[in-house]
């Protein structure tokens, strides 16, 4: 007790900042998150690093887009971090968030096996659907309400095709043990290149369409809104939406990845528009 | 085959070098499902010792509900236990959503009724003739059941092993009412759940052979319980 005294005591004589650790009233930030931020290992780092460098504490829960936007609409959680814009600009305007801010994005890939029975390599996306759904090709689709799954039922809608059949097999499951699945039925899916990357040394297939505009996977983080749930920790969501776009995370963000796959799985967009992105 | 041998061999360096992540995940999980079973059996097999004991009407009803419980699918249980902490829910409050707590609530439910219910046979298996010498010396309710307890001391630590063994290799709820965060509710199942997700086998391999290991320590003891000759 004397010592934080004195501490304090010198602190404010010569004027300097307190430790990293100054304490803070609710320490805890609850963050309702994507698996494909969790299976690409860029939630580990990122919960450690912004533990280090705030006096908050990250507790992350690794659900689908549309889970943590549920667990949100709650107010269960103080901050969700999702990619599934439409339904984000929804989430706002119901009044379920505070601040919304963009950022970072990768890009879904089309993969399938290196046969390429549907013939879809080089292709455009919406097309590469259309002949994958005409020869009846196993597409496996997530089926999770996971910002993947939302983002692929969007592609093919898009195409004007509502997938059904035995073709179409919905596995439930998060994008790692997707991309397993499909390698071992030799089936296509729509994959975000981050979890990608990280699995395809293990697996057995390739991709066929990418680096089309409408693939582009966008992240946005939102903090919950305290005027409508008064018991979220507005200081501590702040703090991480704000750590999220601050100028080191993002060169963080850039960086991660890079050693071990020899690209970048995410792309830091701080302070653009969704436009700029696009 | 690649895949499994050079899994396996990533699997031997980090348990020789006692990785990080392995030694958080190990130590995470015996201290969860270490408390939890603590907490059951100090709860259980009291109230198993007395189930086991006293005859009322009902008493039926309320063995077959224990042993009901012996069954719980831990994704039911982690279900409602997350209902009930998140901040939306009746025990919002304690903003145990997402920690180790929660995960010993869970883990708790499901330990429990084994407990209670092993302990409840262990007790009704005593010679009823001990019942009555007992009480013909003079014995009080309360220790006669210390009595029998001790009597029955190798069946109760059968009943403890078997909930530790349940809650150390469950998943669901721990999962879902702890969030599988690194280094504090990441335990030995969700990690090895997660790793094999990422395609990191050599690692998912390592917490695996921890584990059995586990299970394998904690039958080694059911079973020498077990087979040692009943004191007189």
């Amino acid at each position: 007790m004397i010592r934080a005294f004195v501490l304090l005591l010198i602190c404010a004589l010569v004027a300097c900042d307190p430790p990293a650790q100054r304490s803070v009233d609710r320490p805890e930030v609850l963050l309702a998150t994507t698996t494909s931020f969790q299976d690409s290992g860029l939630l580990d780092v990122l919960s450690a690093d912004f533990q280090k460098r705030t006096p908050y504490r990250l507790r992350a829960t690794a659900v689908g887009t549309g889970a943590a936007l549920a667990i949100g609409a709650r107010g269960d959680a103080d901050v969700v971090f999702v990619h599934a814009p439409n339904e984000e600009l929804a989430y706002m305007q119901q009044g379920n968030g505070d601040r919304r801010l963009l950022v970072m994005h990768n890009d879904f890939v089309l993969v399938g096996p290196p046969a390429d029975p549907a013939h879809v390599r080089g292709k455009n996306v919406f097309d590469a659907l259309r002949a994958i759904a005409a020869s009846q090709a196993t597409f496996i689709s997530r089926g999770d309400k996971s910002g993947t799954d939302i983002f692929e039922k969007n592609l093919w809608k898009q195409t004007g095709i509502a997938p059904a059949g035995s073709w179409y097999v919905e596995a439930a499951t998060g994008m790692g043990q997707t991309l397993t699945i499909t390698s071992e039925k030799r089936a296509y899916t729509l994959s975000d290149r981050g979890t990608f990357l990280v699995r395809q040394g293990q697996i057995e297939v390739q991709i066929l369409v990418q680096r089309d505009p409408p693939l582009i996977n966008v992240y946005h983080v939102i903090t919950v809104n305290p005027r409508k749930f008064p018991k979220v920790n507005a200081a501590g969501a702040n703090a991480f939406a704000d750590y999220l776009v601050s100028a080191e995370t993002q060169r963080l963000i850039a960086s991660f990845g890079v050693e071990k796959y020899g690209e970048p799985l995410f792309f830091p967009d701080a302070g653009k528009s969704d436009a700029d992105v696009r | 085959m690649d895949l499994i041998l050079q899994g396996l061999g990533e699997a031997a360096s980090r348990l020789v070098s006692l990785d990080p992540d392995v030694r958080e995940a190990t130590s995470a999980a015996l201290a969860v499902s270490g408390i939890a079973t603590a907490l059951s059996v100090a709860t259980g097999v009291p109230a198993g010792a007395w189930l086991g004991l006293s005859r009322f009407r009902g008493r039926k009803l309320l063995l077959s509900l224990v042993n009901t419980g012996m069954g719980l699918p831990p994704v039911v249980v982690g279900l409602f236990v997350a209902v009930l902490v998140w901040r939306s829910g009746p025990f919002g409050g304690l903003d145990w959503y997402c920690t180790r707590q929660a995960m010993v609530a869970a883990q708790y439910l499901l330990a429990a009724p084994t407990v209670v219910g092993l302990t409840a046979i262990a007790i009704q298996a005593i010679d009823p003739m001990l019942h009555l010498q007992l009480s013909a010396l003079g014995a009080t309710r309360i220790q006669m059941l210390g009595i029998l307890v001790r009597e029955a001391r190798l069946p109760i630590l059968t009943a403890a092993m078997a909930g530790f063994g349940a809650v150390i290799s469950e998943i669901g709820a721990s999962l879902m009412v702890g969030c599988n965060i690194k280094g504090d509710t990441r335990i030995l199942t969700t990690a090895i759940a997660l790793d094999t997700s990422k395609g990191e086998f050599g690692s998912a391999f390592a917490l695996a052979f921890i584990l059995l290991l586990l299970v394998f320590a904690v039958n080694a003891v059911t079973t020498w319980a077990q087979q040692r000759r009943r004191p007189l």
